[in-house]
């Protein structure tokens, strides 16, 4: 197998000192948001009616974005369909030349990323601006987000300062926040007056009406469409909602799910283009609807892009958003990317402990835990899983499957495992133990054990 | 005859579709305040805004008068009839203004707000009360006027109130601009308004 997870967050975790400010920057945002959510006391019942209407959103998708694509039109907006990402970067690309447009900046798309869009748009000459600070600073940095929500949090404030001090020309040494955040304003402030086009992603496209909203607490989306004349707004099929009054519900569940706070700072409704502007909307499938058909995956399509699950995941705390070489990390991600490229992300599914707390904080309620595990089902199935690593689960499934042979097998770890040299015991074969120890091996099987006491 | 991306991707839902499942029964959801105006003062400070009652216009215009960000301000955007700054040198008819790119020295904009929720300080300001739509965002200080009676308890009644209105262009705001994209330190006034004052009118 190529290198996956494994290798990548052993890297991440060489450095010890990073991981520990990582895993506990990570976990105080989830914090957060169990506080928002405790303060609220239909939480529950609000996780039930999102997960409702998304359950009801999908299974009349193609009926919905129908409607959509009709309201929109009404008010004046232009709706496009990308089967794929080609497809979608030569829409966004087209509308931009067509109209002279060199400069684009843009507000945050994870669709965006997964097709990439920046690189193509660049190499045609046009200039894109990630204008989420966040996205900004890895943007500078030529490195991707590590995180959907806070794409730079494995940054560490003094690498912003040099890194702002090279492209922004802040003091050398500088790492106050504030400081590097107003250097950022009047940065960006320039960017967004130059620019010839605006491109958002949609957090929710609603069918009766033709709105596209998008929440942001920086305002750069409000910025980046009230100046320049031609708004795109990019989104995933899976992002329509049925009514406006769906909103009330997925709006009290985002952003305190997402940073603990009661609601973005801006939430803003599309309908229609600004006098004097335009509006084009690129509904993008990109496998979505082949994930649709997909009983034991079609869950994750519900997902409102939080971030919730990365941030309470032990395994994303520890090993970081870089260690799973896809656009979204985390629990989501790892069912996402191997959903659609099995070979390429065949140890996400691996890099959890099922533990299920994703599960437990997903606004949407899906169950990420079941899903990974369905995968996981699904890569042995295809022999995508190591052949190591297949035999051992094979033998042991002989093993819990015949009654004698699981006695035997205990017996002979009982007798014989006390009597290994510890060297060869972990010695490199022993992959699991590398980093744990055996329970020292009982004297007598449970079985034995009970009919004794049984008797005495 | 080759078939749309359109066509192709719609079939492909059809084919696809899950299993029926009906649309739930929104009815229920939503908390109630003993003391909804109260709750909405206490939100917005939580947001990192201010929240002033006043018991009419003028007191209104009194209140944003007191403001430091008032005193300093070269360049305010008013659309609230009554309510301006004590310096009218300063104000600017904004629709007179031809292109929104002129306002990147705005620095007060007062704005009228159709309705405020008190769960989240979320003030919503219809579209078709704003010449330019860029105002609210390109300000560095932000005031928006609401009457009390415009206070609802959460989203859900928000969006009760706004069904039916003339389908346009609207946002919600709560609070001023911030992010915590730095090292998670809250920073207030990124890209937009460094403070937002709510005027509860009434």
């Amino acid at each position: 197998m190529a290198s996956g997870h494994p290798e990548a967050a052993t890297r991440f975790v060489a450095d010890d000192t990073r991981a520990h400010w990582h895993d506990q920057a990570v976990w105080w945002i989830r914090q957060k948001r169990d506080t928002a959510s405790a303060a609220v006391p239909d939480w529950e019942a609000l996780r039930e009616a999102a997960a409702g209407i998304k359950r009801h959103a999908l299974s009349r998708l193609a009926d919905y974005l129908e409607e959509f694509e009709r309201n929109a039109t009404s008010l004046g907006a232009h709706v496009h369909w990308a089967r794929d990402a080609a497809e979608h970067n030569a829409i966004v690309h087209k509308l931009l030349n067509d109209r002279g447009v060199t400069r684009l900046v843009k507000s945050k798309s994870m669709l965006t990323e997964e097709c990439k869009l920046n690189p193509y748009l660049e190499a045609r000459g046009i200039e894109v601006v990630d204008t989420d600070l966040g996205e900004r600073i890895v943007q500078l940095a030529k490195e991707p987000p590590s995180h959907i929500v806070m794409p730079a949090i494995h940054r560490r404030k003094e690498e912003i300062g040099e890194l702002f001090q090279i492209h922004l020309r802040t003091k050398p040494g500088a790492s106050d926040p504030t400081y590097l955040t107003e250097a950022a304003r009047h940065h960006l402030r320039d960017k967004f007056l130059a620019a010839g086009a605006g491109l958002t992603g949609v957090n929710f496209a609603v069918a009766e009406t033709g709105a596209v909203v998008v929440c942001t607490n920086e305002g750069n989306a409000d910025m980046g469409t009230s100046l320049p004349p031609l708004h795109i707004a990019c989104m995933g099929l899976e992002k329509i909602i049925p009514r406006e009054r769906d909103l009330g519900v997925f709006l009290r569940l985002l952003a305190r799910s997402a940073t603990g706070q009661p609601v973005t700072a801006y939430t803003t409704h599309f309908l229609g283009p600004r006098a004097g502007g335009e509006l084009h909307i690129v509904i993008v499938d990109n496998g979505r609807a082949e994930i649709l058909g997909r009983e034991a995956l079609r869950g994750s399509l519900a997902c409102i892009r939080c971030g919730a699950c990365m941030n309470t995941c032990p395994v994303f705390r520890r090993s970081g958003g870089h260690s799973y070489g896809y656009t979204v990390p985390g629990p989501i991600g790892s069912v996402l990317a191997p959903a659609r490229a099995p070979a390429t992300f065949a140890s996400l599914p691996f890099a959890s402990t099922l533990c299920g707390s994703c599960a437990d904080v997903c606004p949407v309620r899906i169950d990420l835990h079941h899903q990974l595990l369905a995968l996981r089902q699904e890569l042995a199935r295809k022999k995508l899983v190591s052949w190591p690593k297949r035999l051992v689960l094979q033998l042991a499934a002989l093993v819990l499957a015949w009654s004698a042979a699981y006695r035997l097998g205990g017996w002979l770890a009982r007798r014989l495992l006390p009597l290994v040299p510890r060297r060869l015991l972990y010695a490199r074969w022993n992959v699991w133990g590398q980093q744990r120890e055996l329970p020292p091996m009982p004297r007598r099987s449970f079985r034995a054990e009970y009919r004794r006491r049984r008797r005495g | 005859m080759t078939r749309s991306s359109r066509d192709d991707i719609l079939a492909a839902l059809r084919r696809n579709v899950p299993p029926a499942s009906a649309a739930p029964d929104l009815a229920g959801l939503g908390v109630t305040f003993a003391d909804p105006l109260a709750q909405l003062a206490q939100s917005v400070v939580a947001v990192g805004g201010a929240c002033v009652r006043v018991a009419d216009l003028a007191g209104a215009a009194d209140a944003v008068a007191a403001l430091p960000q008032a005193a300093a301000a070269k360049k305010v955007v008013s659309l609230v009839p009554g309510v301006g700054v004590p310096n009218v040198e300063a104000i600017v008819d904004l629709a007179a203004v031809a292109d929104p790119h002129a306002l990147d020295d705005l620095d007060l904009a007062i704005l009228p707000g159709q309705l405020a929720v008190a769960e989240n300080a979320a003030v919503w300001v219809d579209g078709s009360s704003l010449p330019h739509r860029a105002v609210f965002v390109i300000t560095d200080h932000l005031v928006l006027v609401v009457q009390a009676k415009d206070v609802v308890h959460h989203m859900h009644e928000a969006y009760e109130r706004l069904a039916g209105r003339p389908r346009g262009y609207g946002l919600f705001i709560s609070g001023p601009s911030k992010t915590a994209d730095i090292e998670q330190v809250l920073v207030v006034g990124a890209q937009g308004a460094r403070t937002c004052t709510v005027l509860l009118v009434g």
